[in-house]
């Protein structure tokens, strides 16, 4: 009967083997959690966002709410339609507008706007919200969440790429932001992969309902 | 020795499975468990497994691509042969589980099966149940319709509420920024791999012990259960005057398995599968999402709680049912079992079934939804407008097309967010209307912004008139004096109309 207290060869060797194999895991783990987290990961660095052209400003008469839709700015080709998204936009007067989100400040269903009242009115569980956005009743906390926006050369641009919750509102860009018309979209139709840039093909594919 | 014998008995030598099974199958039970009431548990395995081939016959043909998954439930649906069928089956084989899993909770609860020392198989329990959840969940997402798509959607702004780690959540839930081709895709590898893989593993932990520690006996009023004396008190149950489970009381599994999986047929063929709806393309925003009918109370709840209690009971309130029920074992691990005698656990469970119930009858008429095309389509009933002046009609044309209606009610239909109006000029005095209207309150928009005072006056006239004929509108007392009318005028009004 070996002593118990003196470590025989083969149980060293056991030991060792453990710890060779807790040492390939956690060289293993580090891939496998990269993996895992990339989605959060790269949202951290801001790289979802992206400025996305609606339309022309004369396409929003003013005065008037209009809904548009647009691609958001990542498009991966299993997508589908899922990356059309629709959004409200306001056209105040001048170059002054109000994007606001599709979703719901409560819980993201599509709200739909209703001129004759001046309110927004979600289907799910029964938010309303003024023109502005502003709550005006329901069980939302908030007003509509707005996207940032910007007028260049007689075009709407609004900053977008991520679903807005009540807990992330609306992400902003923290670093200057990058002229987004110019940035080149990945897209496939009929089966071919094409790199398009530049805002004539951006809006052809945004295109807004008058 | 016949030859079928022969080729058992090859195998046997090999496997060595056949003692041990046959020792299982004929493992001594208390006589009294061979009851209808316990036949759920092999009932829940039983639509599990059913689950798992009508899951996999459906991978044969579904599309797990946000692109693609859409229409290929349409050719489930209407271009292979029986894929509607087994969508059928796969869809009422996930509501009869849930039933079926919550009834043998209920059971093993009120007959005291949780108690020592089945604690850790109520344990897994609990998490069979959530997984299960789980399942229906992830289920309802890989039929990737509108439903589908604003259901993530739910489920991002409610992750989203989470303190400090909610966003991140949200992109680790759908796979990127927004609901896409990587949500549809995770929910495919959770619903097909992950769960199922979790499942079968905790489903055998479950039955492993159920066939080490026995099936719980038949609880008699007054024999307590105690630690010291119970595995003996269990032992004379069972070996001095048990029987075998099998035949003894596996025929009444037996029967109750077939009639589940006959009455799953029966509603996958009588009603059809579930779905889907309308496409995935959230630019059609033309739709009133709702989840699935173990959902509805939930949905129900969403919308009746006020707003400032909304996020802690989202976040607190599963933490708190999910830790009472892991820690009932303990709180409760000896004493009384049968339900005779514990009032305080028929009444939770009675109270619980009530408020679910009652949750979700009221998630299926919605009366919090406003009803979108109520102000363009339902008529204004014509006992409204008989007899009344051009001012009033203005104002019911005034009430239509500014969506009152997609709100308040009139004859019965419309929306029922508000109050019913049939009555509204009995409750509310002109100047009460008027206040009501243009500054809102009560869970009212204020209209002030967006009528003219000609609109205004014209709805408020038109209001003044909903009121039965044998009761006056109200009156404020104070203009009639100020008026200097006579202060009998809403009392002869009232005889007028009296024959």
């Amino acid at each position: 009967m070996p002593n118990e207290n003196v470590l025989s060869r083969r149980g060293l060797f056991m030991k060792l083997g453990m710890l060779f194999n807790g040492v390939v895991a956690t060289a293993l783990a580090a891939p496998i959690v990269g993996f895992l987290l990339s989605s959060v990961t790269r949202g951290r660095a801001n790289g979802y966002l992206s400025w996305v052209p609606l339309g022309r400003v004369n396409e929003f008469p003013e005065g008037e709410t209009r809904l548009a839709t647009f691609r958001n700015p990542n498009v991966m080709p299993t997508d589908g339609k899922t990356v059309d998204t629709a959004c409200w936009v306001r056209h105040v007067q001048g170059d002054e507008f109000q994007v606001f989100a599709i979703n719901c400040a409560h819980l993201g269903c599509p709200v739909r706007w209703f001129p004759q009242s001046g309110l927004f009115m979600c289907p799910c569980h029964g938010g309303a919200y003024y023109s502005d956005g502003a709550r005006a009743s329901g069980p939302p906390e908030r007003g509509l969440f707005e996207y940032p926006y910007k007028v260049q050369d007689g075009l709407v641009t609004i900053q977008a790429g991520e679903l807005p919750t009540p807990g992330a509102a609306i992400a902003l860009l923290k670093d200057k932001p990058p002229c987004g018309a110019e940035k080149d979209l990945v897209s496939i139709e009929s089966g071919k992969l094409s790199i398009s840039s530049g805002t004539n093909a951006l809006l052809e594919r945004n295109k807004t309902w008058a | 020795m016949g030859l079928i014998e022969q080729i058992g008995q090859w195998f046997d030598e090999r496997l060595q499975l056949a003692a041990p099974i046959r020792e299982a199958a004929e493992h001594p039970v208390p006589r009294n468990t061979a009851s209808w009431f316990y036949v759920f548990g092999s009932a829940a395995l039983t639509v599990f497994l059913l689950q798992l081939v009508t899951g996999i016959l459906l991978a044969l043909i579904y599309v797990p691509s946000a692109g693609e998954a859409w229409r290929s439930l349409q050719s489930l649906n209407h271009d292979i042969t029986l894929g509607w069928f087994i969508r059928a089956m796969h869809g009422w084989g996930s509501n009869f589980m849930i039933a079926i899993v919550l009834i043998h909770m209920v059971q093993v609860f009120l007959f005291g099966a949780y108690k020592f020392p089945r604690e850790l198989t109520w344990i897994v329990g609990v998490f069979l149940l959530l997984m299960t959840l789980g399942m229906a969940f992830s289920g309802q997402v890989l039929r990737f319709d509108q439903d589908a798509y604003w259901g993530l959607g739910i489920g991002a702004s409610i992750a989203s509420r989470v303190p400090i780690v909610g966003p991140l959540t949200v992109k680790l839930m759908l796979g990127g920024p927004i609901i896409a081709g990587a949500t549809l895709s995770r929910f495919f590898a959770l619903h097909v791999f992950v769960i199922p893989g979790t499942l079968i593993a905790l489903v055998g932990l479950h039955l492993l012990m159920v066939l080490k520690l026995g099936i719980n006996e038949w609880p008699m009023p007054g024999r307590l259960v105690k630690r010291s004396t119970y595995t003996s008190e269990y032992h004379e149950l069972t070996k001095r005057a048990g029987a075998p489970f099998v035949p003894y009381a596996i025929w009444k599994d037996l029967f109750f398995a077939g009639f589940i999986l006959l009455a799953v047929a029966a509603c996958a063929l009588y009603f059809g599968p579930f779905g889907p709806t309308g496409q995935p393309d959230p630019t059609i925003i033309q739709t009133a999402p709702k989840p699935d009918y173990f959902f509805l109370w939930l949905y129900a709840l969403l919308s009746l709680l006020p707003p400032s209690m909304e996020t802690p009971a989202l976040l607190i309130g599963p933490v708190l049912v999910i830790i009472g029920l892991l820690l009932l074992p303990f709180l409760s691990g000896e004493g009384e079992k049968s339900w005779c005698r514990r009032p305080i656990a028929v009444l939770t469970v009675l109270l619980i079934a009530i408020t679910l119930g009652t949750f979700t009858h009221l998630a299926e008429f919605a009366p919090w939804s406003p009803h979108m095309n109520a102000w363009s389509g339902d008529p204004v009933p014509p006992q409204f407008l008989h007899s009344k002046t051009a001012l009033e009609r203005q104002g019911s044309l005034v009430f239509q097309v500014k969506q009152c209606r997609n709100c308040h009610s009139l004859g019965e239909s419309g929306g029922q967010r508000g109050p019913a109006l049939d009555n509204v000029a009995v409750r509310l005095t002109q100047d009460q209307l008027i206040r009501q209207v243009i500054q809102g309150g009560g869970n009212m928009p204020a209209y002030g912004k967006n009528l003219s005072p000609a609109e205004t006056t014209a709805l408020v006239a038109f209001l003044e008139t909903l009121h039965p004929a044998e009761q006056a509108p109200a009156r404020d007392y104070s203009r009639g004096v100020a008026l200097g009318e006579s202060p009998d005028t809403s009392s002869s009004m009232r005889s007028s109309t009296r024959p």
